[in-house]
């Protein structure tokens, strides 16, 4: 927020890109920054988790080994036991998406699953690999996927269509969902504290008034814990899902 | 000795198991493909679905036209087909999925 002169409502600028000054050539911005800023937590936590290989773990060690058995479980029940295969492309997506979600809840971060272009290039990528997956293991007979066994033949000029734009669909609403959630949440902080000033600036009678916004904020941040945590999970659940129909088709 | 050890330890997996159970380490069974079953969320979900099919086929039908230079043609059929897409993507995902 900029301060001074008559305060406005302005809860998307927070989503401007600023350049950072790190490496001055490249368009290096601040979802550029946090983006490295997750990979590293990420790899920061495997690191140092599995560092002590202890065999009654530490709180860091028991971190890293259940994020690790969560993913390496929400594969195998979703894909089944040909998951392990794509277990490292879920991990990551995982817990990139969970980082980018976490981080920006803590205050003077930014968020970068809140741009669309970032979600969007990885649902894309999420997409081009299930369809590589799913050529790979069946070849040519993968485009039977768009036609459901047991339809009836006169239907497919109907059927084939519909089937491809329902499979062309899922990057779109994959990203989507992540970018619009992320969205909503901090626009929601935004406008909420902005209230919090106005009202307590406004002074008097109102200053109480300012507690109501301020105390709906806080509960906000737990709800946004909880979405933060949900969307990357429906991110990572739904690439399993897509998965599971390249692997096995039908 | 080690006749019985067996006995033991069949108790200490049942016993850890119902430990885990009971502070609910153990990850509920994920057969739903999403988590979060509050109307508000199911509601989103559907209109991302809806929107996004017809978005896509939307797109579909004007590159089509554009290209062929056949304009409402293409645009009016694939939006036919978009709403009935997205009809089918919110049924896969509100309808439990066979086979598993």
């Amino acid at each position: 927020m900029v301060a001074g002169g008559p305060f406005k409502i302005e809860p998307l600028e927070q989503f401007i890109l600023h350049r950072v000054p790190l490496l001055g050539v490249v368009n290096f911005t601040q979802a550029n920054l946090y983006m490295v800023i997750g990979a590293a937590l990420v790899l920061a936590l495997l690191y140092y988790g599995a560092k002590p290989a202890a065999l009654v773990p530490g709180r860091l060690q028991a971190a890293a080994e259940m994020s690790y058995d969560f993913a390496y479980r929400m594969c195998i029940d979703q894909i089944g036991q040909e998951g392990k295969r794509y277990f490292p492309f879920v991990f990551t997506l995982f817990f990139f998406v969970l980082m980018g979600n976490m981080l920006g809840l803590i205050p003077f971060t930014f968020t970068y699953t809140s741009h669309i272009a970032i979600t969007g290039a990885l649902a894309i990528m999420v997409i081009v690999v299930v369809t590589g997956v799913a050529l790979a293991e069946h070849g040519w007979h993968f485009f039977s996927y768009f036609f459901p066994p047991g339809a009836p033949k006169l239907l497919a000029p109907l059927i084939v269509p519909i089937e491809i734009i329902s499979y062309l669909s899922r990057p779109v609403s994959l990203s989507i969902r992540l970018f619009a959630n992320m969205v909503a949440g901090h626009v929601m902080f935004a406008v909420f504290a902005t209230f919090v000033v106005m009202l307590g600036s406004a002074g008097g009678i109102l200053l109480i008034g300012a507690a109501g916004p301020l105390a709906l904020n806080v509960v906000l941040m737990g709800f946004e814990l909880l979405v933060a945590a949900l969307q990357a999970y429906v991110f990572a659940i739904l690439t399993c899902i897509y998965l599971h129909d390249a692997v096995h088709l039908h | 000795m080690s006749g019985n050890s067996s006995e033991p330890d069949q108790s200490f997996e049942k016993r850890l198991r119902d430990a885990r159970g009971r502070q609910g380490l153990d990850a509920p069974d994920a057969s739903a493909p999403t988590a979060d079953n509050s109307a508000m969320g199911a509601g989103l979900r559907v209109g991302v679905e809806l929107v996004s099919a017809l978005a896509v086929a939307t797109a579909i039908g004007w590159g089509l036209d554009r290209w062929l230079h056949t304009l409402p043609l293409f645009l009016i059929v694939f939006v036919l087909l978009g709403g009935a897409a997205g009809v089918l993507n919110v049924w896969r995902q509100m309808m439990p999925r066979p086979g598993r």
